[in-house]
């Protein structure tokens, strides 16, 4: 589970103006730092003082030695402003793109649903917590939140944008790097706020094309009479309350779409890793996993469990 | 005084007749009934201590959750209670109360007069504070402290996402804390604009007079802002109003822009009156006047109308137009030059004077050291860019203890330690104070340079936990090590002041051989401040003293009268009698906090509360005979002997 998360870390053209609009301020700042500091170091230990320390020609020159300070503040706070001004607005129209992909980003308390927007119903995609994106393709996500105010921030390729209930915000993100990209929800939105993860997943086209054709079709059915009796142990489980598993009668819309669960790589927003071990700890008690989360704890015998597990690894 | 009768000079003893006149009242109804601005704000002064020492303890248990990822020290519940208690105690507790308390303290005896202008005013705010925090410690401890952090936001913060009490009780301690802040404030610019000694124009003023005034003014335009606020949000939660609900109408973005339009003026609220500190202990320890006071003053001044212009800085993330970006933007950059302003004058300053090596000016050192850092870090986050990076992260952590501990709680420890022999006449340890201070700087640094790093590598504030693979570990533990640090050297300023009241050396009229006229009287001054009343011939009184200095007479004595000087000049205008102590401020208090309190549970409590709460006010305010009893007496008294 050991993916980046820093802004020093740009993947992507955003995150890159901003990583280099930080080292301009970062040796501005650092030497302004350094040159108060040894004039106050020098102030407070010099030797040979005026035998009056009201002597007027001094202070004169004191008085010189502010006005210049200032002054050369002023000319860096400007140069700064500019070049932080310039920055944001590339960073805010520089991706526009007829090409685009548009994604849209739904937060709730605790977890980040995604959906790959189409025309055509059948093309469309619902996962969560997971993005995947082409490299070098800019996309459009649309972000919004059915409950509190979240932020979105996946620092490697953006800063963040808040997601607030009741309006759409636009937000461009684009990778020019493959890899995975952590994120997490910035803004305080309750509870569960530190475990409301989720990754940006950059792909060449090709494996992208892929991974959205797979997702595009619904669930497989069982293989086996174990997953057989898996899946029926969902449906007749209250799962079906809050998920949706295309292909099955399960069609929850509170919590997230199973139907390529086996194809993600965390559970519970980036709190554990997917494996078959932490999904059972999770289905069996959620809350001891992420205190106050919506999963209830499942009541489940043993052999049901076995049987649910099987079937959901084969959710790919 | 039955020695009056024996010695018929004592009658004329002015001391003695001054003494009885403003001498505070005995018993418990004394206690409650005092108005004395030296005693309220002595107590004002304890009471926010406490609550600083509450709030460090919350934030060491944040800091022992934190030291490890994944810990069980502290569950999501407790723990968004306690950053939210943090929060609230430093900022409405601590900052902002005990700045003020310190200039309802010394600005009086700096201005050379004998009590606080609408001193009754004074004592009514102090115990309306006291029921606004001891109301907010003991709802966290009745398991209703507030949890959706100091800021609050709405829809987190409304009817739907939290249930109970747990906000109201928020809510309320605005309304508490922010009465206490308004009253003092219109204490302060009352003192300052009309009780100055003669003599003090303006232009005399001293700059840490300037820095309450200014101050007060902010607190004046800034704090309606969050009481409004905090009554939308009280009501969208007691009644269903939909001030704030979208569903219905209301906005949540709106929250954002009352509240910040407060809380990042507040900021300036804490951060001024610790500049007027630190210029009072630059004067004194170097000798000489500080560099530049026109420089200065306009520097204060400034902070404080750019302090009303940069709210927006704090919600970059949401809908924001490119334009208005960018005006917040070069607002908030802006605003280092008035502070630059001043780092230089003080620099130049030290470089000029003659540093003495004590603890009240260490702690300015250290000032330096540290709030430098702090305002750079704060022109970073002035750019959009940069700001979407690390706003809500750790590195805003550090950025705001940076300008927040750095820039006002140094300078109070040193103006604690500079004031702690007027206030109480003793010398606090000067090693113990050395020791303290350098505890402090390096447990706030290893605490705190660390969280810029954990920022800039992705750690979001107000987290209980963090999975381990994010890396952060480390630095969190460093972060934690630190925080103890700086635990131990608080608990060595108390230890020291524990020692000092009753051992330190006895500290005399001017232990610091300071220019200013709190310095002119004994420590601690007496109930009526000075004998004689001073008049001022200099921006330092106390080094520009002629030797024949004149001082003011036709003042009387047996009863509670002060001069009254004009705002400009300060040309002696005309005579009034102060208000004597008087219970109706106490009583008043305390209705208007059960009017809260039961709001918090019905809306009926504000229908029934505020007729409670008016009646006290009605009596308080009722022209009595006995307000000017005690110079009716001496009349008598006076009388008596004659015959």
């Amino acid at each position: 589970m050991n993916w980046p998360q820093t802004m020093l870390g740009a993947a992507g053209p955003h995150a890159r103006g901003v990583e280099s609009l930080w080292w301009l301020f970062f040796w501005v700042t650092t030497a302004v730092y350094v040159l108060v500091l040894i004039a106050a170091v020098l102030a407070t230990v010099r030797r040979n003082r005026p035998v009056d320390p009201q002597d007027p020609a001094a202070s004169r020159r004191a008085g010189v030695a502010i006005a210049s300070a200032t002054g050369v503040s002023l000319v860096l706070l400007f140069i700064l402003l500019i070049s932080s001004v310039r920055t944001g607005r590339y960073s805010i129209q520089g991706l526009a793109d007829p090409s685009h992909i548009n994604i849209k980003v739904t937060a709730q308390q605790w977890w980040w649903n995604v959906e790959y927007e189409s025309t055509i119903a059948s093309q469309r995609v619902r996962t969560a917590n997971e993005i995947h994106i082409p490299v070098g393709r800019p996309v459009l996500l649309k972000l919004q939140s059915t409950d509190v105010i979240h932020s979105l921030w996946v620092p490697n390729l953006a800063g963040k944008k808040d997601l607030i209930p009741g309006q759409e915000a636009a937000f461009w993100i684009q990778a020019d790097r493959e890899g995975v990209y952590r994120g997490q929800c910035a803004e305080f939105c309750g509870h569960q706020h530190a475990h409301m993860a989720l990754l940006v997943i950059a792909e060449d086209s090709g494996k992208y094309a892929m991974w959205l054709e797979s997702q595009r079709r619904p669930a497989a059915d069982p293989p086996d009479e174990m997953a057989k009796r898996g899946r029926d142990v969902f449906l007749s489980a209250p799962c079906v309350m809050c998920h949706s598993i295309r292909g099955t009668g399960a069609g929850g819309r509170t919590a997230p779409d199973l139907t390529h669960l086996a194809s993600r790589l965390t559970l519970a927003a980036g709190t554990i890793p997917n494996t078959p071990g932490h999904l059972a700890g999770w289905i069996t008690d959620a809350q001891g996993i992420k205190p106050g989360t919506r999963m209830p704890t499942i009541g489940i015998n043993g052999e049901d469990l076995q049987a649910l597990l099987k079937y959901l690894q084969t959710l790919k | 005084m039955p020695a009056d009768a024996a010695s018929p000079a004592a009658i004329y003893d002015d001391r003695a007749v001054l003494e009885e006149t403003w001498r505070p009242p005995a018993g418990l109804m004394g206690v409650l009934s005092a108005v004395n601005h030296k005693l309220v704000a002595r107590r004002f002064v304890v009471t926010t201590m406490v609550f600083f020492l509450l709030g460090g303890l919350l934030a060491l248990l944040m800091r022992w959750q934190l030291r490890r990822p994944e810990n069980t020290f502290i569950g999501p519940d407790l723990y968004n209670q306690l950053f939210t208690m943090h929060g609230s105690t430093m900022m409405f507790l601590f900052a902002v109360p005990i700045m003020q308390a310190l200039g309802l303290y010394v600005v009086p005896l700096m201005i050379g007069t004998r009590n606080i202008a609408l001193p009754r005013l004074n004592a009514f705010g102090y115990w309306v504070f006291l029921v606004g925090g001891v109301f907010l410690y003991v709802s966290f401890l009745l398991n209703m402290g507030p949890d959706a952090g100091w800021f609050n936001y709405v829809p987190l913060s409304g009817p739907e996402f939290s249930p109970g009490h747990r906000i109201d009780t928020w809510a309320q301690l605005v309304n508490f804390t922010e009465i206490a802040a308004l009253v003092g404030g219109i204490e302060l610019i009352v003192t300052i604009f009309k009780l100055r000694a003669p003599g003090m124009s303006l232009n005399r003023l001293p700059l840490f007079c300037w820095a309450q005034l200014i101050t007060s003014f902010m607190v004046i335009f800034a704090m309606p802002a969050v009481m409004m606020a905090s009554n939308f949000l009280a009501l969208d939660r007691l009644v269903a109003t939909h001030f704030f609900n979208p569903a219905e109408g209301g906005d949540a973005i709106l929250w954002q822009h009352l509240f910040w339009f407060f809380g990042h003026p507040e900021v300036y609220i804490i951060f001024i009156p610790a500049l007027g500190i630190v210029s009072s202990i630059v004067e004194t320890f170097t000798r000489r006047p500080v560099v530049g006071y026109t420089a200065m003053v306009l520097s204060l001044v400034s902070t404080g109308f750019i302090g009303f212009g940069l709210w927006v800085h704090h919600m970059f993330a949401t809908p924001i137009p490119q334009m208005g970006q960018s005006f917040f933007t070069a607002a908030s950059m802006m605003i280092a030059i008035p502070s630059g302003v001043q780092i230089f004058c003080w620099i130049a300053t030290i470089w000029l004077g003659r540093p003495q090596w004590k603890t009240p000016f260490l702690f300015v050192l250290g000032f330096i050291a540290i709030f430098v850092l702090g305002g750079l870090t704060g022109v970073m986050l002035a750019s959009v860019p940069l700001d979407l990076q690390v706003h809500d992260t750790f590195f805003v952590v550090a950025h705001f203890h940076y300008v927040l501990i750095g820039g006002a709680v140094f300078p109070l420890m040193g103006g604690l330690h500079y004031w702690f022999p007027k206030m109480t006449g003793r010398m606090l340890h000067e090693t113990l104070g050395r020791w303290t201070f350098t505890l402090l700087f390096i447990g706030f640094n290893v605490t705190f340079f660390p969280m810029h790093l954990l920022g800039i590598h992705g750690m979001p504030r107000r987290v209980y936990t963090y999975v381990p693979d994010t890396g952060w570990g480390p630095m969190n533990a460093l972060a934690t090590a630190g925080a103890m640090i700086i635990g131990f050297s608080v608990l060595l300023f108390l230890v020291n002041a524990a020692w000092a009241l009753r051992r330190g050396a006895l500290a005399g009229h001017n232990p610091w051989g300071a220019a200013t006229l709190e310095w002119a009287t004994s420590s601690p001054p007496p109930a009526y401040n000075f004998h004689p009343l001073p008049v001022v011939e200099g921006r330092s009184p106390l080094w520009d003293r002629s030797a024949d200095a004149p001082s003011v007479i036709g003042i009387r004595s047996d009863c509670r009268e002060v001069l009254v000087t004009r705002v400009l000049d300060a040309e002696p205008d005309h005579k009034v009698e102060m208000p004597a102590p008087s219970i109706w401020p106490f009583v008043s208090a305390m209705c208007l906090g059960g009017m809260f309190v039961a709001t918090l549970f019905t809306p009926w409590g504000f229908v029934v509360g505020a007729v409670v709460a008016t009646i006290p006010v009605i009596i308080w305010f009722w022209p009595k005979e006995s307000d000017h009893a005690g110079r009716a007496y001496r009349h008598d008294r006076s009388n008596e002997r004659a015959a």
